[in-house]
């Protein structure tokens, strides 16, 4: 039953895949090309289209990602680096922001949920900064830093805090007061009672905090790199803009979109490690 | 005569009420408990038996009185007096073994892991949790088994007192009875001194030495200390035969449904002093009160006032 459910789940992915390729690939075809004989100056300097120039075709994306993909590490100067160092540039930046905000995050988090006065106290300033875009940080982050790589830190940093804080304050507040009774009656000290009750109950909520957070980073993370530049995927995408190279740019899209899915998919499975049910 | 195991003396619970008067929940909470003696307390809902369960557990405080355990004050949770919620309070991220490890690792912080296993095991297979379960989670356990899982994780930790809260309240009358022999014979090997709660008669009679009796609250008190004149070991089946059953259970019933509401009715003496529950015994041979009930007779006192 559930196997030919997931056969009929599989089966309808590839075809709305294929027909959504087959009608891009169409409509990129249908630009017919006048004779070289025919062109004007003009065009033959334009490379022989029209003004406007076409969305390249699913094909031509495939021919440059088999490309990319068969030699991601090449290095041959500031712009031309493959696409698997400018993403291992973005995941360094990505991972050591959201590090330092799991640093912070967590046991503050912790604190704020345990304690209704340091959440009372601490809420106005939540509250404050939460809405702020991460992007909007980036000239004070560059003026106090002075450094472009550290300010793209701070920033994915800063968009990672919240959900983690809040959810970590969510989780550990709403512990159930039974499961607490439990550490009390057997005398358990508030160290042992915090890692060995109120984290595995929390557990769940907090991480579901991290994988928001996690998405979030590489979200900002593109941003950023455009505005900084220099390296990583971000920066990728707008140098293959710049280079009027769309084929990359939509290659370098879908990257973005792959390595997302693979971080997600990696607290996912933490996720379903720490969940129980009640 | 000795002091007793277990002293409860003067209990109340107020809570501050919505127009700045005090709520009592019950007041003048008067009771001992002997060393290795099961003593079930019933009463109507909102009579406050949990609360009086949690201070005993040292989880509430009381606003008046004071609760002595050999003859230490209790104030605060302790492992020496174990607890089994109604909700079995189990830790559902852990297996039953783990869970009743748990238990043992606070309780004998000394032991090797080795040891707390085997402890726990040797628990789990007194009340029949083996053949895999024990390394169900909570949640693949049925009520009955998470509840077997709560009470083998209270005994394995040995404490002097154990605390149920209405156990089996949330069970199916089937299991309820098993695991009701169970408990009666774990009780009976291992000499545990035992409290709780219960909101059903036949329960009662089965499990208790005694049985105290609260009237209906607000201003609730215990009324009245039922003894259990029924020898042990006793047997459901056989137990519904013995002549003294139907007179305690009709003086339960008749408490319950009547006098409970009468009592909580009657005009409150103002009178200080400890005043211990009227102790009967409707199943002894002879219907006339003891010499120790005849002393006092507080509702008695309290209706002619």
């Amino acid at each position: 039953m559930t196997r030919s459910y997931d056969f009929r789940a599989l089966a309808l992915t590839i075809v709305i895949l294929v027909v959504a390729l087959g009608a891009w690939e169409l409509s990129t075809n249908t630009q017919i090309l006048p004779g070289a004989g025919e062109m004007t100056e003009y065009e033959r300097l334009m490379g022989g289209g029209s003004q406007n120039a076409g969305v390249p075709a699913p094909s031509a994306v495939m021919q440059k990602a088999w490309e990319e993909l068969s030699d991601p590490f090449h290095n041959t100067g500031a712009n031309d680096k493959g696409i698997g160092i400018q993403i291992a540039y973005s995941l360094m930046r990505v991972l050591s922001g959201y590090a330092l905000a799991a640093l912070i995050a967590l046991p503050v988090g912790f604190l704020i949920g345990m304690s209704p006065l340091m959440f009372r106290a601490l809420d106005p300033f939540i509250q404050v900064l939460r809405p702020i875009s991460p992007l909007a940080w980036m000239p004070l982050a560059l003026f106090i830093i002075q450094d472009s790589e550290a300010s793209s830190i701070f920033v994915i940093f800063i968009c990672s805090i919240w959900p983690m804080l809040l959810n970590t304050a969510f989780g550990v507040a709403s512990v159930r007061k039974d499961w607490v009774n439990v550490a009390r009656t057997h005398e358990l000290g508030p160290v042992k009672t915090a890692f060995q009750v109120i984290l595995p109950a929390a557990a769940p909520t907090i991480v579901t905090g991290m994988r928001i957070s996690i998405g979030i980073a590489w979200l900002v993370i593109v941003a950023a790199e455009m505005l900084v530049g220099g390296t990583g995927i971000g920066y990728y995408v707008w140098n293959e803009w710049n280079n009027l190279d769309l084929t990359s740019v939509i290659f370098s899209i879908l990257m973005i979109g792959v390595v997302g899915m693979a971080l997600d998919a990696a607290f996912g499975r933490l996720q379903r490690a720490v969940t129980y049910t009640e | 005569m000795t002091q007793p195991f277990l002293e409860i003396d003067g209990l109340a619970k107020r809570f501050p009420g919505s127009k700045g008067e005090q709520l009592t929940v019950f007041e003048n909470v008067n009771f001992d408990i002997q060393k290795g003696e099961f003593v079930c307390i019933i009463g109507h809902s909102g009579c406050g038996k949990s609360t009086i369960m949690n201070v005993l557990a040292g989880l509430d405080e009381p606003t008046e009185g004071v609760v002595t355990m050999d003859g230490k004050e209790v104030s605060g949770p302790s492992l020496d007096r174990g607890v089994v919620f109604q909700n079995y309070s189990l830790l559902p991220w852990l297996t039953a073994l783990k869970n009743v490890m748990f238990g043992v690792k606070a309780r004998f912080p000394t032991w090797s892991k080795e040891k707390v296993e085997e402890h726990s095991y040797a628990y789990l297979r007194m009340v029949g949790l083996t053949n895999g379960a024990e390394h169900r989670k909570p949640s693949q356990l049925s009520g009955g088994m998470r509840q077997r899982v709560s009470i083998a994780r209270a005994f394995a930790t040995q404490p002097k007192l154990l605390l149920l809260d209405e156990p089996f309240g949330a069970l199916d009358a089937l299991t309820r009875g098993t695991i009701q022999d169970e408990l009666l014979k774990i009780w009976q090997d291992s000499g545990q001194t035992v409290f709780m709660i219960t909101h059903d008669v036949d329960e009662a009679i089965l499990l208790a030495d005694r049985i105290l009796l609260m009237s209906n609250g607000p201003f609730a008190e215990v009324a009245e200390s039922v003894v259990i004149d029924i020898p042990r070991p006793r047997k459901r089946a056989e137990m519904i035969h013995h002549p003294a059953y139907y007179k305690i259970r009709n003086h339960l019933v008749d408490f319950l449904s009547r006098r409970s509401g009468e009592i909580a009715a009657s005009p409150r003496e103002q009178s200080g002093g400890r005043r211990q529950p009227l102790t009967v015994r409707p199943g002894a041979d002879d219907e006339k009160p003891t010499p120790d009930a005849e002393r006092v007779r507080p509702h008695l006192v309290s209706l002619a006032g």
